[in-house]
């Protein structure tokens, strides 16, 4: 749809290029020392920052071992894809029952505020005492961190939905109650699908937070010895010791499912925070 | 009349339940925190009532009062400097250049990258790649992070450099909501250059502002992950973020009751914030 007579601005391309070596630079110096042996780390910036006499994967080996990554990785996914189909499905049923009915009925006008509210709420405060609640409860671990994030989410989540529904007409719903089907039955079959857009938003704001999250993972389930990626990276910072080219092998590693997944996903990803962001 | 009754019941049914949920989780621990903090407990064993002794201590604990004034002036400037090159960023990225949507999608990377590595990352560099520049133009070759007076400039650095993407994509979003014959208007009237951004497009993108400016203020004092990975705390806990302190001082110092107190005075500072941002710049925007 370019308009004739629109010339490409070459200054400011160059300088947004230019600009790109500080995004660039930093995942330059992980790769190059991720493949380096110790040895090749002569104490000046050539040492660390040229390229590896040979692209050996031998510290990768030792990283995803040291750090059990397999493990950590699978953990990380179960906790995200859990926690993200859990929020789409329970948080669109709550955000269309209050979206449907806040507007003639008190009781959803306050949950609605109620549960929005819970947006201020800094994990600081909750943390202390969920620590023991969990814990008593026998929730100090993989599950009870899943059932954090859907609560903790319900909020952003809550808006997001109840602000799309406004655009799905309720004439769509009152025509299949014509036809004699019940407004569960109505939700899951015309409501639910139409929000789709929604649900990629959601999913990809629940899933960057979760997938990314320390804190939480860090004070609820470091005691079941399990650990998610961004943990492995914590508990085995020790272990490193001065091997920097082990750790940064570990850091790319960790790195690296995100990464592919926003090259493939990157369209949707972008959309899905703006999105999110906007509303 | 019993099919609005049957209607009614199923949404009672879905949302009692999730309300209960919410309720456990996150109304319930508020609340216990809330109770903490006017006992002794240290997180374990027995404890009494101290009614508003710990409020009491609070505000003549140096260390609390440091870690407040620390992560203020972090996201405070923090929040400048993402704002000032995220609108710049975006400016660009919203001109007519070639490679448009690659060099968006390559800026955005930081956003999806870790905090805690990240931080490790730059750990790194401040500790050796940046002491070597240091050397070469005759400094003394220090780490900033082992300074108590320039640490807190690193985490800034680190927070910044994540945080830049996520403004930058909201900005343009903005920046393609501003109609094209809004520029034509404005270039009749001899509208330029900064004059015009000023005058044109800053007005019109003023609530991508505001998001922006509650989102990164929220996010910037609640810094935890960037401590952990940078100085945890240090050098002379001149880098102690107020969850850093809570973390650290209530899960393992002992200080369970005392830092509730501190939390409850955090989630206060957050909510007077945030509703006073909102207030402050949505009114600003009605006026224009």
């Amino acid at each position: 749809m370019k308009k004739y007579g629109e010339k490409v601005n070459w200054p400011i391309t160059i300088l947004l290029i230019l600009g790109l070596i500080t995004v660039a630079f930093p995942l330059y110096m992980t790769i190059m020392i991720a493949f380096k042996q110790p040895s090749e780390m002569t104490n000046n910036i050539h040492g660390i920052l040229s390229f590896p006499k040979s692209w050996s994967l031998e510290n990768f080996k030792e990283a995803m071992r040291v750090t059990d990554f397999w493990n950590s990785l699978g953990n990380s996914i179960f906790i995200t894809l859990l926690t993200v189909v859990v929020s789409i499905l329970i948080h669109s049923l709550i955000g269309y029952s209050i979206g449907r009915n806040k507007d003639h009925s008190k009781f959803y006008k306050i949950s609605y505020l109620y549960i929005v509210s819970g947006m201020f709420v800094p994990f600081a405060i909750l943390m202390m005492p969920l620590v023991k609640q969990t814990a008593q409860i026998g929730l100090d671990n993989m599950a009870g961190v899943i059932i954090l994030y859907v609560v903790f989410y319900m909020p952003m989540n809550v808006l997001l939905y109840t602000g799309y529904l406004k655009n799905i007409p309720i004439a769509l719903e009152e025509a299949a109650k014509v036809d004699g089907a019940s407004t569960w039955r109505t939700y899951w079959s015309i409501i639910f699908p139409l929000m789709k857009p929604m649900h990629a938003t959601v999913a990809v704001l629940t899933a960057l937070g979760t997938w990314n999250d320390v804190m939480t993972p860090l004070v609820i389930m470091s005691g079941s010895g399990k650990n998610t990626l961004p943990l492995a990276q914590l508990n085995f910072q020790t272990q490193f010791g001065t091997n920097y080219n082990l750790a940064f092998a570990s850091y790319l590693l960790a790195m690296l499912p995100i990464l592919l997944f926003y090259i493939i996903c990157q369209k949707q990803i972008l959309s899905g925070v703006v999105n999110g962001a906007v509303k | 009349m019993k099919k609005i009754n049957d209607r009614q019941r199923t949404f009672l049914m879905i949302t009692i339940p999730i309300l209960i949920l919410f309720f456990c989780f996150n109304t319930l621990p508020l609340i216990k925190g809330v109770i903490y903090s006017f006992t002794n407990f240290k997180g374990y064993g027995s404890y009494d009532w101290v009614g508003i002794r710990n409020y009491i201590d609070l505000f003549q604990d140096s260390r609390v009062g440091k870690s407040y004034l620390f992560t203020f002036k972090l996201a405070v400037l923090a929040t400048i400097i993402v704002n000032v090159l995220s609108l710049i960023l975006a400016l660009g990225l919203n001109s007519k250049i070639k490679f448009k949507s690659t060099l968006r999608g390559l800026y955005f990377i930081p956003n999806i990258l870790g905090a805690l590595v990240v931080g490790y990352i730059f750990n790194y560099f401040f500790t050796y790649i940046l002491p070597e520049f240091n050397k070469m133009i005759g400094g003394n070759g220090d780490s900033i992070l082992a300074s108590t007076k320039w640490a807190w400039v690193a985490i800034v650095l680190v927070c910044a450099w994540q945080s830049i993407a996520m403004n930058t994509i909201i900005y343009i979003s903005g920046l393609q909501t501003v109609p094209e014959d809004v520029y034509e208007a404005g270039s009749i009237d001899g509208a330029t250059g900064f004059a015009k951004f000023k005058n044109l497009t800053f007005p019109l993108i003023l609530p991508f502002f505001t998001i922006n400016m509650v989102l990164c203020m929220k996010n910037f004092l609640m810094v935890f992950d960037q401590i952990m990975a940078l100085t945890k705390g240090g050098p002379a806990q001149s880098t102690e973020s107020i969850s850093y302190l809570i973390y650290n001082n209530g899960m393992s110092g002992g200080q369970f009751g005392f830092q509730s107190a501190n939390a409850v005075i955090f989630f206060i500072v957050i909510v007077v914030i945030s509703i006073f941002q909102m207030n402050f710049l949505g009114n600003k925007e009605e006026q224009l």
